[in-house]
């Protein structure tokens, strides 16, 4: 992947993607505003949210070893994965093991963080994904661009086609009449999966919690492709971020009222299954679990990142980023997309190794939305600032960028005001030289503040500025020589007005 | 404190503040120490590079009542990450420094506010304004509606609401140039939302993010003028701020 | 070393190495007792007020669930009522007879093991409850007597559900909190808030995508 200026830079050409993208953020968003104003204690519950996940943080050691024995004592097999490939390896065993050749699968982020599809499909084995959207990125061999609602990006019509030219290559195909009423299209999906829910032996989700006093793991969703996947086959494999757990039962509380009302703007999505081990005569009857790491203790091990761990992939975030609605998340590169996208990959995967993943924590205007409705409260502008500072000092041993050069030469500037004064009078000449070359002076209309003349288009690197935005001519004198030559200003005619 | 981009670049805003105090019968200094807040090497990430600069702060604006800013973003940075830059210098005096000068920072309004309590400054501005309410002001700071108060008190101002105004501008500092074309993707919405309100005037309290703006209102010869928030305040009968150049 | 003792190694020493800072801001913290945290009213609390019934009434419907509330001499015809024209009714062991009403010609099926295509040969199933949450509208199975295993509920298109008034409570803390104290909480739970549905198409909402289309609540009063 492209670093996301480049990567944005097609996604800002494309005015299709623009409209569904903003369509898409903005009904979120303001489903999401009118559920979380009918709550009084809002602000409290957040607060809640983000104290129970750092108590249990900063013991995660102990509540992993409690709901590995939880799950245990409830008839669930334990596994732990250090990384992506050890994950994938359990699973695909788990497949071979029971001689299949698919999988069906909840939406879940971690299986997509570890690319568990091509790994699987690199043994033979097709998972088959579920989720309407992410059915639609799939079957349009797309990547998904949002957490929530990965096909965001496309809109009905473009969905209809995916689906008549697709269907067929993985199953039942498509009614040939299909038009694009999201009610047709859903139907749609619901015949080309429902064959493959009846016959799946064996199934693959995440879990959105995972209660380390009982051992019960916990799906949150809309459709009922999850119960299908949780309760239909004999063997499920869930793999689980060790982020995920909750120490108590009680904690859902809190959780089950911050997570709908965030992410899909609900009182309460459709359906939530929770399940605990093996229950005999009721759903599967082989449970495997997959505690994976893959670089969440690194962020465990980072004070100031360590928040994002609270992150419960409601994906509010995303619907009120202006950098994300106007790029989408394809831009980014990951299958964390948006704010939390630009502090979390950086974190799990490290800086310094890789230009794209070092371009995340600078996507970001620093405009603050993400922190002020994160469910619980991650302040994600602060943790995109001290990953910014990690990216400088990663590469402070090479070669000085042009930007490195620029931000040491201002830091001298600035730790002297006598050097200060003495810029600042240079570039009250150089004011008189640029418009001088350029006759600048004489541009009409410009609007800029203070009222005066414009430079229009710089050379080099200044074009990142003046390809769409005119920049004034510095003031032929600048404050500090004013305040000197009028004594303070107590005699404003000696410096006159610039 | 004026900051750097005023001192060098917006001359008139600090002129503005300088008159707008005194008329509210504050004693203003402009210690000639001060150069900038550190916000541009913070934020890009070269805490090292902004330890000087912050420990030039603190140093010039020591014995001092208050500091006075016409920059919620650069209020933002003094009282959200100096401490950050304090930390990293490794010195305890800096730490210190920061800690006794962080907190008596204010953004203009909240000193107008809050500290002065008026939100009548007796000011004239026989113009039509729409105000876009800068991000850190607003959620860093959280200034709230003090702007507002002060520009509904200004005589013969005629205030329009901007819509969408809680969205950003796009400047953020040096992600204007890192990634340029979504800052101008995000600037196009906010001025076209300007454009829309037929105000004459689009006022912010923050210069870097009328840098953005004016330049592209400049470029689409868009006609509208941006200004600061205390060159109105400012703004009197006897003495009118010049609108159009 | 396993990965297992090197994962646990590695949260050990990240819990070593970094000291967690305070969080920000304390606000007073969220009470557990659902008047302060919950956006009810205090009409709404202590089971099953009647506003705690008109509350949840309302809820299930704004999800276009089908909702009617009966005495209990009136659930067998309620239930016959939602169930519509369905040919095949899965009940579950423990469904009260008195409870049951089928359609006319309606042939009762029974649950000795169904597998997953004979269960979608099924047109609807009726189930009890065990709670009802009046804020968000939610139905609570924790898939006890009456309730059936979790795929009877889910494979069959229409799905009545009957929920006693008493069994309603007013948020989720209080629902959570009996679970909880019941000890429910490991047995296997579906949650469900209105039918299955989609958003996933332009975000415009459509009912019914792999649960049951239908969902037909019925409140005994």
């Amino acid at each position: 992947m492209p670093p996301f200026p480049q990567a944005a830079h097609t996604a800002l050409a494309d005015t299709q993607l623009r409209s569904n993208l903003r369509h898409a953020t903005h009904t979120i968003r303001d489903k999401r505003q009118r559920v979380v104003d009918e709550v009084d204690q809002w602000e409290a519950l957040r607060t809640k949210g983000a104290q129970v996940k750092d108590d249990m943080l900063a013991h995660l050691d102990e509540h992993l070893l409690t709901l590995e024995a939880s799950l245990t004592a409830r008839g669930a097999i334990v596994h732990w994965a250090r990384d992506a490939a050890e994950a994938c390896a359990i699973v695909a065993q788990v497949a071979t093991d029971h001689g299949v050749d698919e999988v069906v699968k909840v939406k879940s982020m971690a299986t997509q963080e570890i690319e568990l599809n091509e790994a699987l499909a690199a043994q033979g084995i097709a998972a088959w994904e579920t989720d309407l959207a992410e059915l639609i990125v799939q079957l349009g061999d797309d990547l998904p661009s949002h957490i929530l609602v990965p096909a965001i990006h496309r809109n009905r019509s473009e969905i209809r086609q995916i689906f008549l030219d697709h269907m067929a290559g993985s199953g039942r195909p498509a009614p040939a009449d299909l038009t694009d009423e999201p009610r047709e299209l859903a139907g749609a999906a619901r015949l080309h999966l429902r064959e493959k829910f009846l016959r799946a032996k064996v199934a693959v989700s995440g879990a959105n919690f995972a209660v380390a006093e009982t051992g019960t793991l916990v799906v949150v969703e809309s459709e009922g492709n999850g119960r299908m996947c949780l309760t239909l086959p004999e063997v499920l494999i869930s793999v689980v971020g060790i982020e995920k757990v909750l120490p108590r039962f009680a904690d859902l509380d809190t959780f089950l009222q911050l997570l709908p009302r965030s992410s899909t703007g609900e009182r309460m999505n459709p359906y939530t299954s929770m399940w605990s081990g093996i229950t005999p005569g009721d759903g599967p009857q082989e449970v495997h679990v997959v505690l994976l790491d893959n670089g969440r203790t690194n962020v465990l091990a980072d004070e100031v990142g360590r928040q994002a761990l609270r992150c419960i992939r409601c994906s509010a975030c995303l619907n009120v980023c202006p950098v994300y609605e106007r790029t989408g998340g394809h831009a980014y590169g990951s299958v964390y997309p948006g704010p939390i996208g630009a502090i979390l990959v950086p974190l799990l995967k490290g800086v310094g190794h890789d230009a794209q993943v070092d371009s995340l924590p600078y996507a970001s205007s620093l405009c603050g939305r993400c922190y002020e409705v994160c469910p619980v409260k991650i302040d994600i502008p602060e943790v995109l600032v001290h990953l910014r500072a990690e990216v400088v000092d990663a590469h402070r041993d090479g070669w000085p960028t042009g930007m490195d050069l620029a931000m040491r030469a201002t830091s001298v500037l600035f730790a002297d005001p006598g050097r200060m004064s003495l810029a600042v009078k240079a570039s009250g000449v150089a004011n008189r030289v640029v418009a001088g070359l350029t006759g600048l002076p004489g541009v009409h209309g410009r609007s800029l503040p203070g009222g005066r003349a414009a430079i229009g288009r710089l050379p080099g690197p200044g074009a990142a500025w003046s390809d769409a935005r005119d920049l004034p001519v510095p003031p032929r004198t600048s404050f500090r020589t004013w305040w000197t030559q009028t004594h303070g200003g107590r005699d404003e005619t000696a410096g006159g007005r610039s | 404190m004026l900051t750097c981009i005023n001192d060098t670049m917006f001359p008139e805003t600090g002129k503005a503040v300088v008159r707008l105090l005194r008329r509210l019968g504050v004693d203003v200094d402009f210690p000639p120490g001060q150069t900038c807040c550190g916000q541009p090497m913070v934020n890009t990430g070269y805490l090292d590079e902004a330890v000087p600069v912050v420990r030039q702060f603190t140093s010039a604006f020591e014995g001092y009542d208050a500091v006075v800013v016409p920059s919620g973003s650069c209020v933002g940075c003094v009282r959200h990450q100096h401490g950050l830059v304090a930390r990293r210098s490794g010195d305890p005096a800096l730490v210190d420094a920061v800690a006794a000068t962080s907190p008596k920072t204010y953004e203009l309004t909240e000193f107008l506010v809050d500290v002065l309590g008026v939100t009548d400054v007796g000011a004239t501005f026989a113009h039509t304004v729409t105000y876009h309410p800068t991000c850190h002001s607003l959620r860093m700071l959280g200034v709230g509606d003090r702007p507002l108060q002060l520009l509904q008190q200004v005589r013969r101002l005629r205030l329009v609401e901007l819509p969408a105004a809680e969205e950003c501008c796009g400047f953020g500092g040096t992600f204007a140039l890192k990634n340029a074309e979504t800052s101008v993707a995000m600037g196009s919405d906010k001025v076209r939302h300007a454009r829309g309100t037929g105000a004459e005037v689009l006022v912010a309290s923050d210069n870097s993010c009328l840098l953005h703006l004016g330049g592209m209102l400049s470029r689409e010869q868009a006609g509208m003028r941006v200004m600061h928030l205390a060159e109105i305040l400012a703004s009197t009968q006897d003495q009118p701020a010049v609108v159009g150049s | 070393m396993t990965a297992r003792d090197d994962v646990l190694a590695r949260v050990r020493s990240a819990l070593h190495t970094a000291t967690p800072r305070p969080l920000v801001a304390p606000d007073q913290p969220a009470s557990r007792s659902p008047e302060t945290v919950s956006g009810t009213s205090d009409a709404t609390r202590g089971g099953a007020t009647s506003g705690l019934v008109d509350l949840f009434e309302e809820r299930v419907a704004d999800y276009r669930a089908v909702v009617v509330r009966c005495t209990e001499a009136e659930v067998a015809d309620a239930v016959r009522h939602g169930l519509a024209d369905s040919g095949t009714v899965v009940v579950p062991d423990g469904f009260p007879d008195d409870l049951l009403g089928l359609p006319t010609g309606a042939r009762r099926v029974t649950d000795d093991g169904l597998d997953a295509h004979a269960l979608d040969a099924v047109d609807a199933v009726v189930t009890l409850a065990t709670v009802g949450i009046a804020e968000t509208g939610t139905i609570i199975l924790d898939h006890g007597t009456g309730q059936g295993r979790r795929a009877l509920s889910l494979v069959p298109d229409r799905h009545v559900c009957v929920v006693r008034a008493d069994q309603v409570v007013a948020d989720v803390p209080e629902a959570v909190t009996l679970l909880d104290r019941s000890g429910a909480a490991t047995r296997p739970m579906t949650w469900i808030s209105g039918p299955s549905a989609t958003s996933d198409i332009e975000l415009d909402r459509v009912e019914g995508v792999h649960g049951p289309r239908t969902l037909h609540v019925v409140i005994v009063v």
